[in-house]
């Protein structure tokens, strides 16, 4: 049974961090129908701005309230110089670009901060809260950190202007414009979120698999995994799917003996293809008709 | 003087030429309507004055031009489009669909006061207020993409087709609305609309197109007496 809640609590934190990356790359699919690759580069850039500010001696929390910050402008930014003059042109040429940004913010971080592996800290002290013997307290803090992020993603989608505009823009561009809204700058606006989402994953995630380029490529898996498993087309859902497959994975790695941590990834294209196969619009997502 | 002056105004998809030359113009607060078989180019007239389509020409509308302006900076100048296929925002509620018609304005309490104005307009939509837009029947949802216009403010209202896809009660009901909001508002209205006698029923000018040019123009009164658009649109 201790082992049971231990497992299960340390998949809810997993579960969380890839909650973040389905709903970055969930983000940004709506508005563009296609799945950015660079999600996870882009999370792991984010992480190592972040240890740079903390090696200059920022305070853990600013360092990560600065983080997000600069990996929204950094998202924007990626939107409007590199991904914009290719929008809508083709399937390939999209997928393309995207691909070949994994390739530049891999190497870029690589270039400026090596290979080697880092360690990265975690805001939450070492020794267990409550008294309790199965729940590490970095467990319990990044589900804390990744719901009230999420939640905070809620309250700006479905109670300001600019999230409702957002959704609009995503749903139906045309009649978005007629209405006066600048589509571009909302597709610019999501992928700074998305970017800035990212970075909450990145920055939690790393004190557990350890500061380096190639960090956040599982991750950013098992976040495609949670986005499918919730359906694509639904934010929620994905957020979902994100904590289903953190606990489902972190359980299949302890209690089924073949799999074990060394076939624990495999689990996630499994999923992905089971749900392709049985249940393409995932759990929650709606099916898209077109009518023709 | 006008509030649209249209001078000279082409359109094309890629390389086809669907308007050849317009020349035409609306009254502050009056209703025009445009008449024309499949294909003369109606639709593209309104996406035209709308910059959704590539034109060349002069569009001056309230005394600025707009021709060549995107399509998110013309609709500022208050010009509210109802596009074909109603344009709904089909997975959000009812309600934020007719807020998002106000999304350019800042005045907030006069937005209160429009959506109150709007569900006067029609009732249906504020039974249904939270319900998801694409579930609401095709009336409902042609009374809502006229009521996220409206939520604007428009000083113009373009309007594709209202009639399209309602029941003949259903459309003299929207046609007595849209009346009644041109009196009360002054609103200035450009109809496109495939039902010929209703559209000169409401307005006050036509033109006739065809084949992307404008073949006569007068009061609807006029045009209503015109030898060819009875035969051809009218029926009698």
């Amino acid at each position: 049974m201790e082992l049971f809640l231990q497992q299960t609590f340390s998949g809810l934190a997993f579960g969380g961090i890839y909650a973040c990356m389905a709903l970055a790359v969930v983000m940004i699919y709506q508005a563009t129908d296609h799945l950015n690759f660079a999600q996870g580069e882009m999370a792991m850039f984010s992480t190592y701005v972040a240890y740079t500010l903390i090696t200059w001696g920022v305070p853990y929390w600013w360092t990560f309230l600065l983080a997000m910050a600069i990996s929204f402008v950094g998202g924007l930014l990626v939107e409007r110089i590199i991904v914009r003059p290719v929008e809508g042109t083709s399937v390939l040429n999209e997928v393309i670009v995207f691909i070949g940004l994994l390739a530049i913010f891999n190497s870029l971080a690589g270039w400026i901060w090596d290979y080697t592996i880092k360690p990265y800290p975690s805001p939450f002290p070492k020794e267990p809260i409550l008294g309790n013997k199965f729940v590490g307290t970095h467990d319990l803090g990044v589900v804390g950190v990744t719901l009230v992020v999420l939640f905070a993603v809620f309250l700006f989608f479905r109670f300001t202007p600019v999230g409702l505009a957002m959704r609009a823009a995503a749903q139906d561009p045309a009649s978005a414009r007629l209405v006066g809204i600048r589509v571009g700058w909302m597709l610019a606006l999501g992928w700074g979120l998305a970017a800035a989402i990212g970075a909450v994953a990145g920055m939690m995630v790393a004190p557990i698999v350890f500061l380096e380029p190639n960090m956040m490529g599982s991750i950013l898996l098992y976040g495609f995994a949670g986005a499918l498993l919730g359906g694509i087309t639904n934010p929620a859902g994905a957020v979902v799917g994100g904590f289903t497959v953190g606990v489902l994975e972190t359980l299949v790695g302890a209690y089924v003996p073949f799999i074990g941590n060394e076939l624990k990834l495999s689990f996630a294209l499994v999923l992905i293809i089971a749900v392709l196969v049985f249940r393409p619009s995932g759990l929650f997502g709606y099916v898209v008709v077109k009518r023709v | 003087m006008a509030l649209l002056e249209v001078a000279k105004l082409e359109a094309f998809y890629g390389q086809t030429q669907v308007l050849r030359g317009l020349d035409f113009s609306l009254e502050e607060g009056g209703i025009t309507t445009i008449l024309g078989a499949n294909g003369a180019g109606k639709t593209t007239t309104l996406r035209a004055l709308c910059g959704m389509v590539r034109t060349r020409g002069d569009i001056v509308f309230g005394g600025s031009r707009i021709s060549g302006a995107a399509t998110e900076s013309i609709v500022r100048h208050r010009i509210a489009h109802v596009p074909e296929g109603r344009g709904t925002f089909v997975r959000l509620s009812t309600e934020e669909n007719l807020r998002l018609g106000a999304y350019t304005r800042k005045d907030s309490a006069g937005v209160e006061e429009d959506l109150e104005r709007v569900f006067q307009y029609f009732p249906r939509l504020k039974e249904r207020h939270r319900q998801q837009a694409g579930t609401l029947s095709g009336g409902e949802q042609q009374m809502l993409a006229v009521g996220r216009a409206l939520m604007m403010r428009p000083r113009l209202m373009l309007l594709d087709e209202p009639s399209f896809g309602l029941a003949p009660n259903l459309t003299e009901e929207l046609f007595d609305i849209l009346g009644a909001i041109n009196k009360e508002r002054q609103v200035g209205m450009l109809v496109v609309e495939q039902n010929a006698s209703l559209a000169l029923a409401i307005a006050s000018h036509a033109y006739l197109l065809e084949t992307g040019r404008i073949v006569i123009s007068g009061t609807a009164r006029e045009i209503e007496q015109d030898e060819t658009v009875r035969k051809a649109y009218l029926g009698y």
